[in-house]
């Protein structure tokens, strides 16, 4: 791959090969073209049969996991909101002690994942999260973010962007919608020192998968931070639910990197960016934003790609060039 | 009678006779037991039953994993977790921290995981009182946990080997805690009877693993989403479970009383068979009670009493057959449900039991000491005639109604 030596940081995809085999199931109750599914499909596929699944509160709970029936041929249990990371830390510790007394057999690999939304991630969960990667549980930690509370109808979250118009910080004539910016979990969760963060976007999905990959083979706790779409939430056409989140990585809106073991990989450089009004004008949730508000969220991004390049060292991510065109035919990127 | 007089020669086994405070006495039944995964956070006055297991971890006593967990939310969670894995699992919690990992309580019971909880009852905040009454306890009651409450070390030690066999029980499959005293139990050293050999343990309540998991040879959902045409009957399966556990507290007392010679039947009751006033209570003041009872006795009046010690399930036949004819039941309650119908739970339990205005008195709120004397006084007066049932009456109280 051409890129590959022109970016030494990206990975190899081509040696790469998913298995047939369907362990998230079809017939879930997931909105047109939620990217939840690519997510959970492509995981499973990586990480196999012997993967237990911890789910906390979330749409991927209630769309998936309906009594009696479930699109997980796997383990899985859902608890609360908040504890996805301690009941993965328990999972594993009984693992640990159930595999010491011969209940279960020592050489079995099992992963655990925690397949949690940005809520109950990045709040709710966020004690228990940092608890699970503080002692160091091997665990993958999967946060599907499509920036709100989006099960409880389009709340917003700590990862919900400047400028988004949700149900709890309405765009109004005094506020333009939500006034914070995304919580940097990547970074958060890399500070505890694990061997193992990175963010992952599934328009890129031969990227996602390969650092699924690299999660379960991590030597402790693994965390992943993955932008998914969300119809209702963002509001724009089903059939853009794969190209937003393609703007999203043009723009430099969601860059997709990792950190392994300390070293910062940009893994999808961008070496021309397209304006973030791009990725805004595709979605309802960003329509009332003034041509200034756009502009400070244009600021926003420029601020984060010039850190992200002044980390790796060099223009990983490009400049924005305004002659691109927003929606250019896929493939030709 | 007290429990420890019904002593069967049969087939008991050797012990020998140690001091322990309640939490080391706990955390010993939960080493003997052999507890696969700890999740546990400090709170007074249960902190030094996880020092302890802490400590039996570390020094390789007890094959066990250790979670110190940043919060009690993620301590019940790590529990459940482990529960549904399939190992024999153990927390500790008092007061607040009961309070923060509340909205796991029912998940436990929902999942029908045999998750072992002990408690050094505490009451709750604020103002701020590390000391024990049962507030704490007593606001599981509508959740599905078996709630044994216990009198002293040795039946905290007894208890917590009989739980697991109980919960393990495949016609049960629920949660149990046991709790006793703050303070009064949890750190006064006492007498201990325990197994020369600790086998005997594990030998009464093997691991049985028979409850549903996340077995990766037959994965199975755990928690899934139980919309209104199924929550009801899912649910009630776990009530029938823990209407139905009653017969095997009950079994697993006596098997144990066989093999240690020591049982304590789902209430206690002392000199009720001809009583005319009954003191009714819970946890270590039962000491004092009986006391009372007996300078009642020495007096003329016939006294009795009866110690609740398994409040879930409640054994309303028991109950009812023990104080049915006693004419009148002061029930002594040591915590308060604020603006109730009689301000004491167990008190409201035991009206509804016999089906008549029973004598409340509150009386430890925040582990304010009474003796024996201060109880026999208040039996006087319900004896008497100077207090009516069904309103609530204090103990020790600076104000209160007495």
């Amino acid at each position: 791959m051409k890129v590959a030596e022109e970016y030494p940081g990206l990975y190899e995809y081509a040696n790469f090969e998913l298995p047939q085999e369907e362990l998230f199931l079809p017939g879930h109750g997931l909105c047109a073209s939620c990217t939840i599914g690519v997510i959970a499909r492509h995981m499973l596929k990586v990480l196999g049969p012997d993967t237990i699944v911890v789910n906390p509160t979330g749409c991927a709970e209630v769309s998936t996991v309906v009594y009696p029936r479930t699109n997980w041929a796997v383990p899985w249990i859902h608890v609360a909101f908040g504890n996805g990371g301690s009941v993965a830390s328990g999972i594993e510790a009984a693992i640990k002690v159930l595999k010491r007394r011969g209940v279960i057999d020592p050489n079995r690999k099992i992963n655990i994942v925690v397949f949690a939304g940005d809520g109950g991630t990045a709040d709710i969960g966020f004690q228990a999260l940092s608890g699970m990667l503080e002692r160091g549980h091997k665990v993958i930690y999967v946060m599907y973010d499509n920036e709100g509370y989006m099960n409880t109808g389009i709340q917003r979250s700590g990862t919900t962007p400047f400028g988004a118009s949700t149900t709890t910080a309405p765009a109004g004539k005094k506020v333009p919608g939500n006034v914070t910016h995304k919580k940097p979990m990547v970074a958060i969760a890399a500070a505890h020192g694990i061997p193992y963060a990175a963010t992952a976007n599934p328009a890129y999905v031969h990227d996602m998968v390969y650092k699924f990959k690299k999660a379960a083979e991590a030597d402790g706790p693994a965390f992943l931070h993955i932008l998914q779409s969300c119809t209702p939430g963002w509001r724009f056409e089903p059939k853009y639910a794969i190209r937003v989140l393609e703007l999203a990585t043009e723009t430099g809106y969601w860059v997709n990197y990792e950190i392994d073991h300390g070293e910062f990989r940009v893994t999808v450089p961008v070496p021309k960016r397209k304006p973030v009004k791009c990725f805004l004008q595709l979605q309802g949730r960003f329509r009332h934003l003034k041509p200034e508000e756009i502009d400070t969220i244009q600021a926003l991004i420029d601020k984060d790609v010039a850190e992200i390049n002044r980390i790796v060292g060099r223009e990983v991510i490009g400049p924005v060039d305004p002659g691109l065109e927003c929606l250019t035919p896929r493939g030709a990127r | 009678m007290s429990a420890q007089l019904i002593r069967e020669k049969e087939k008991i086994i050797k012990q020998k006779r140690i001091a322990l405070t309640g939490n080391h006495a706990v955390a010993l039944a939960v080493k003997m037991a052999r507890a696969e995964v700890i999740a546990a956070y400090p709170i007074t006055p249960q902190t030094p039953v996880v020092e302890k297991l802490a400590e039996y971890v570390n020094n390789g006593e007890l094959d066990a994993e250790y979670i110190p967990v940043e919060a009690e939310h993620s301590a019940m969670s790590a529990v459940i977790g482990a529960s549904a894995m399939g190992a024999r699992t153990f927390t500790e919690t008092s007061s607040q921290g009961l309070g923060h990992m509340y909205e796991n309580l029912p998940i436990a019971v929902g999942m029908r995981l045999p998750i072992i909880m002990g408690m050094a009852v505490r009451t709750y905040s604020a103002p701020i009182n590390v000391w024990g009454d049962y507030s704490d306890v007593m606001s599981m009651r509508e959740l599905g946990w078996i709630i044994y409450i216990t009198q002293n070390a040795q039946e905290a030690f007894d208890t917590i080997i009989q739980a697991y066999r109980v919960a393990e029980d495949s016609r049960v499959h629920l949660p149990a805690v046991v709790a006793y005293d703050g303070f009064w139990t949890s750190h006064v050293l006492q007498p201990l009877d325990v197994p020369e050999d600790e086998e005997e343990v594990i030998r009464f309540a093997p691991i049985t693993r028979s409850w549903v998991k996340l077995d990766l040879d037959n994965p199975a959902q755990l928690g899934a989403v139980g919309t209104p045409e199924w929550y009801w009957e899912i649910r009630w399966q776990a009530v029938e479970a823990l209407r139905g556990s009653t017969k095997v507290i009950e079994e697993v007392d006596n098997e144990f009383g066989r093999r240690f010679g020591r049982r304590y039947g789902l209430v206690s009751p002392y000199m009720l068979d001809d009583a005319e006033i009954a003191i009714v209570t819970y946890g270590s003041v039962y000491g004092l009670v009986k006391k009372a009872v007996n300078k009642l006795r020495s007096e003329g009046v016939r006294a009795g009493a009866l110690r609740l010690r398994v409040i879930r399930p409640w054994p309303g036949d028991l109950i009812a057959k023990y104080l049915g004819n006693v004419d009148k039941i002061m029930v002594i309650d040591r915590t308060i449900n604020h603006g109730g119908p009689l301000y004491g739970p167990m008190a409201t339990e035991i009206a509804t039991t016999v089906q008549r205005p029973v004598y409340n008195v509150l009386a430890t709120i925040g582990m304010r000491a009474i003796d024996s004397d201060m109880i026999y006084e208040a039996a006087m007066k319900v004896y008497r005639g100077l207090w009516a049932p069904g309103v609530p009456y204090t103990v020790g109280l600076r104000g209160g109604y007495e």
